[in-house]
């Protein structure tokens, strides 16, 4: 297949469900202005009419409710949000009816939404534009959490999310929006899968979700260059949380990294770290270390951010710290995190 | 009102345009690198502020709040320094355009998140209330934030316990891109939601000072005396995109007629036909002097230092005891 932006991807996949299934709906704010969510909903009012697709009152706790009592009666759902931080107003319905419904009802009752979540990042998003917030929504027990890191990886996950029958936390990074890929045609929908092997390498593990995965893609040819092999496990889901792939590389390696794009006290990274740690044996030969955002809001200006955010800088200072060994870093390299607040070079803001 | 006043609050219209234009343009240099929501075209119902109220008073807003902000009489240096990220700002580049405060002068915070921040005025109002404080709180928020539930809670709790609360309702139209026809039911009028909420309503036109100054002063008037809240609708409408500098209309979102219609409601033209050439030439002075202002402003946030890193790190809790 050709190749494609990230956010076709997910406007691919959106229409692939939406012929599909003629009982989905989608909206959210946005979702058919001129800008149809950084053209990821783009033409599809036009294809599958207003009643399917549409754009909403500023009501995202009410809005949530209805697609979850839309998705009881049969329906499929696509809530999006144009940043996480705006979803925050929904976490009642999300919380007390999509993630119990099918539990309470015992089975009758099943909540088959999926809530797309942008997440911020750089340029002045500050504390209210840039939560990644995952960790928060794998804490609930009946949501379940994906976040796809590259175009192919986003249309097939996204599809496996609308097709499953479970409220799915949808976490798509604004900064891939803009990534380009080759896009593997799909026969039917699969299941969500847990996880994508990136590399195969003795020397280190590094595991790693949604933009961190694209951080980390960049450490590893650095890496490479210093003839340091590495596992990278690329997490698609991280609730339902499947570690076997992940012990059985440390296994291996004896050492970890985890990158988590969120705040990393009382997080996923954390969980992964202590999964770990807390197998049969003793697997590490070296401290795991944990990359993640700090424990504080983020805060608005350039000259504060300019370490806030993880990057494959901070992957390739970790490994020299667990390999104990210096790494190469070529100069131009170190130029490229200069523009730490924008995601590539002539991005001008403001989302 | 005196003749001093009437003229404190037109020079104050100009001041809130001609910060909010100098914004716009200085915004393409990428030096204030945080998302911008101009008020231009919504001046009028924030210019008597600074008149009308004291500085104990409060004003409490959301996205679109530097109006507010200017016309409350804040610290304009601090607010374009904090705009521009750089450590002189009010809050040391934590914050930017989508979180205002001055605490001494009773702007006690804006929020990006669309009606966050209108329980926190209620909050505020209540605690005025249980502590004899007979200082008025003023929440602003737009059409968009009327759709939120804890808009409708937040009046609820006002008009159960007679807070001296004054809600304001920018109403210019749109969330966005999209029209309020498309939110909210044709003919149902914000005012009249509140009203059915047990809160004292108005709707008006936001875009003549003569009209924003008397209506605000009234209600002030009648929240002092009754301790009730009020909820006053403005129509008004925002003359450039949602957020940034630039004008959008070539996305179509809005018809012609209806740019047209408010291009002549120009809260600045409005002023310009009724006032006489004395105070024509009052305000020439006014604009020269403040444009002067403006700029050294301008060119010393530019060259202002940035707050260090660490400044990111500081004053997550407050450990005082
Ligand atoms: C809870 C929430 N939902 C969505 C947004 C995105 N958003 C930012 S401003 C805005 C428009 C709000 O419209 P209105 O209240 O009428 O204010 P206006 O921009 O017209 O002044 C929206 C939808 C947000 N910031 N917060
Ligand atoms: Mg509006």
């Amino acid at each position: 297949m050709r190749k494609v932006k990230f956010h076709q991807a997910i406007n691919m996949a959106l229409e692939y469900s939406l012929k599909r299934d003629k009982s989905m709906i989608l909206y959210g704010l946005g979702v058919s202005d001129p800008k149809e969510i950084f053209e990821t909903t783009i033409n599809l009012q036009k294809k599958f009419g207003s009643q399917r697709v549409f754009d909403t009152p500023n009501s995202e706790n009410a809005l949530t409710g209805m697609g979850i009592g839309y998705g009881m009666m049969g329906g499929r759902v696509v809530m999006t949000h144009q940043r996480l931080d705006f979803s925050l107003l929904s976490l009642d319905q999300l919380i007390n009816n999509a993630a119990k419904l099918f539990y309470t009802s015992d089975g009758k009752f099943s909540v088959p939404i999926t809530i797309r979540l942008i997440v911020g990042r750089g340029w002045g998003q500050g504390p209210n534009h840039s939560q990644a917030l995952q960790s928060l929504f794998a804490h609930i027990p009946g949501l379940k959490v994906v976040s796809p890191s590259n175009p192919n990886n986003a249309y097939h996950l996204l599809i496996s999310s609308i097709f499953d029958n479970n409220p799915t936390i949808f976490i798509e990074h604004r900064w891939l929006h803009n990534q380009e890929g080759r896009i593997d045609k799909i026969y039917k929908p699969k299941k969500i899968k847990s996880f994508e092997k990136i590399s195969t390498g003795r020397d280190l593990t590094i595991v790693c979700n949604s933009l961190m995965t694209i951080e980390s893609i960049k450490a590893n040819k650095i890496l490479k260059k210093n003839k340091i092999k590495c596992d990278i496990i690329n997490l698609l889901s991280i609730n339902p949380l499947n570690l076997n792939v992940v012990i059985k590389s440390v296994k291996k390696t004896g050492k970890l990294i985890v990158c988590d794009i969120d705040h990393g006290h009382i997080s996923i990274s954390s969980e992964i770290i202590s999964s770990v740690a807390s197998y049969r044996k003793n697997i590490f030969k070296k401290k795991p270390i944990k990359i993640s955002m700090p424990n504080y809001p983020t805060p608005t200006g350039p000259s504060l951010t300019k370490n806030f955010y993880p990057n494959f800088i901070n992957i390739i200072k970790s490994s020299e710290k667990i390999l104990n060994r210096n790494i190469k870093i070529p100069k131009n390299k170190l130029e490229e995190i200069k523009l730490h607040d924008i995601p590539f070079k002539n991005y001008t803001g403001p989302f | 009102m005196n003749k001093n006043q009437i003229l404190e609050i037109l020079k104050n219209l100009l001041r809130i345009r001609m910060t909010e234009l100098k914004i716009s343009v200085e915004y393409s240099k990428q030096k204030m690198r945080c998302p911008v929501h101009l008020s231009i075209g919504q001046e009028a119902i924030a210019a008597p502020l600074k008149v009308l109220l004291t500085k104990k008073d409060i004003v409490v807003s959301g996205h679109r709040a530097h109006a507010h902000y200017i016309g409350k009489g804040c610290n304009l240096e601090k607010f374009i320094f904090e705009l521009y990220l750089k450590e002189k700002g009010f809050s040391r580049g934590k914050a930017g355009s989508m979180h205002l405060f001055d605490k001494k002068n009773g702007f006690y915070g804006s929020s990006p998140i669309v009606a966050n921040s209108i329980p926190l005025g209620v909050g505020m109002g209540y605690y005025n209330k249980i502590n004899k404080i007979d200082n008025v709180v003023l929440i602003f928020f737009g059409d968009g934030a009327t759709e939120e539930g804890v808009f409708y809670e937040s009046l609820n709790f006002a008009a159960i316990h007679n807070l001296r609360v004054l809600f304001i309702c920018e109403n210019n139209f749109y969330s966005v891109y999209s029209n309020l026809k498309f939110r909210q039911p044709h003919n149902r009028k914000i005012s009249e939601i509140s009203k059915s909420l047990g809160i004292y309503s108005i709707k008006e036109n936001g875009n003549d000072i003569r009209i924003t100054t008397k209506t605000l002063s009234k209600a002030l008037n009648f929240i002092k005396k009754n301790s009730k809240p009020i909820l006053i609708e403005y129509s008004t409408f925002r003359f450039v995109e949602h957020c940034g500098p630039n004008k959008d209309d070539h996305l179509k979102y809005r018809n012609q007629s209806e740019l047209n219609y408010w291009m002549k409601n120009d809260p600045i033209k409005i002023m310009y036909k009724f006032i006489n050439n004395k105070d024509k030439s009052l305000l020439h002075k006014f604009k020269r002097n403040f444009n002067n202002e403006l700029n050294s402003i301008f060119l010393k946030a530019e060259k202002l230092k940035y707050p260090k890193e660490s400044v990111a790190y500081t004053n997550l809790y407050n450990e005082k005891s």
